[in-house]
């Protein structure tokens, strides 16, 4: 059932709005060129952690759609009643949901590397840094999602819990981009790894919290 | 085999205590009717006993359950068999005939009428093959039709050992055990 129900979220999500948060992210990247200036040396300074701001931006555009449909229709309840844990649950919607944002994210990476001034090995870079943190960014947004199921203008609530809960993985992830002599990248991976592994047993808890 | 035992329960919710010292048992081939006024608590008893809310005192112990609830959990998108068929019940098929949802099964979910998707939950309950069907309100929606799928597919499911837990304020059809809640 916990494949079943990943290949279920991908599906949905290819046929919903999937390309929102890529075009969000685009669209960001596109935009820090003109506030900040042409001049070449600063964007590329600054690239990196532009990068990060639309990819964290963009990761919060589809956190109502990831739990709170199945909570309202009783598919979170259904799938309750075939035995599956909610913390599977929480791990498919996890895996689902990265298989529809992490790939098209890291494809629209490569324009938007370069719409901020990054080229060469600082495209490497980024793409490498944003390849490690989407999965962090999907767990985040199921696990925000989870939390703030059911609750009036949840949409709002998510992004004020998901900002700061997604610090550490920018901190790490823009200096993972800027320089790839520290050992940023690998702290960043420690980190993508605690949120990934930890994301399911918070969604589990939030989803079982929101039963009435 | 006791397909499902309930001791001593209790349930609040909201800081109202519903019920307390309630016990249910139901052996293969029974069926209970759950009755009472609105908010006596009956489709919150059908959740307990779901393991969908926790009671505050008492355990349940239960067979594998499915649930028909005003909750339809089905893919709106998707045409009615395909989305039936995410819920892996194999006897799907038998199911869809039971429920005269033959004809229905390449609509789209999202142009069900009501009557036709409380068909369809009930068909999801019956594919499953669980031994216990627990049923809130099957009977709001169904025309007279409807109902009568219903009272025949529970008779066959308790013909083959099976046990319903049904809560509705409308007399259900056929031989049931009665439990009148907030009386």
């Amino acid at each position: 059932m916990t494949g079943a129900l990943a290949w279920r979220e991908a599906k949905r999500g290819l046929h919903g709005a999937t390309w929102l948060p890529v075009a969000f992210f685009l669209l960001v990247a596109t935009i820090v060129p003109f506030a900040i200036g042409p001049d070449a040396r600063l964007l590329a300074r600054i690239g990196g952690g532009a990068l990060w701001i639309a990819a964290l931006t963009a990761a919060l555009l589809p956190i109502e759609r990831l739990i709170e449909p199945d909570r309202a229709d009783g598919v979170l309840d259904q799938l309750a009643l075939t035995g599956m844990a909610e913390e599977a649950i929480g791990a498919a919607k996890i895996v689902g949901h990265w298989l529809t944002f992490g790939p098209l994210l890291l494809i629209a990476a490569v324009p938007a590397s370069f719409l901020v001034g990054l080229d060469g090995a600082a495209l490497g870079r980024s793409l490498i840094a944003l390849a490690v943190g989407t999965p962090a960014l999907a767990a985040l947004a199921v696990g925000v999602a989870a939390l703030t199921t059911g609750l009036p203008r949840a949409g709002s609530l998510a992004g004020l819990l998901l900002m700061p809960i997604a610090v550490p993985l920018v901190i790490f992830g823009a200096a993972a981009t800027g320089d790839g002599e520290s050992s940023a990248l690998k702290l960043e991976a420690a980190v993508a790894l605690l949120t990934v592994a930890g994301a399911p047993f918070m969604t589990g808890a939030a989803i079982r919290a929101s039963r009435t | 085999m006791t397909l499902l035992r309930g001791e001593k329960l209790a349930l609040v919710r909201g800081g109202r205590l519903l019920f307390e010292e309630l016990n249910l048992s139901l052996e293969p081939g029974e069926a209970l009717h759950v009755t009472g006024p609105n908010g006596s608590g009956k489709s919150s008893l059908i959740r307990l006993v779901a393991g969908l809310l926790k009671p505050a005192a008492g355990r349940i112990e239960r067979a594998a359950a499915a649930l028909a609830d005003e909750g339809l959990a089905l893919d709106h998108e998707l045409p009615l068999r395909r989305a039936l068929a995410f819920w892996r019940g194999p006897h799907l098929a038998d199911a869809l005939t039971a429920f005269d949802l033959d004809r229905l099964d390449q609509v789209p979910v999202r142009l069900l009428s009501t009557g036709q998707a409380k068909r369809a939950r009930l068909a999801r309950v019956m594919a499953s093959g669980a031994p216990l069907w627990l049923l809130d309100e099957p009977l709001n929606g169904l025309d007279r039709k409807g109902a009568k799928q219903l009272a025949a597919a529970i008779c066959a499911h308790r013909d083959k050992g099976g046990a319903v837990l049904a809560a509705s304020h409308l007399p259900m059809a056929g031989e049931w055990r009665m439990l009148e809640l907030g009386s």
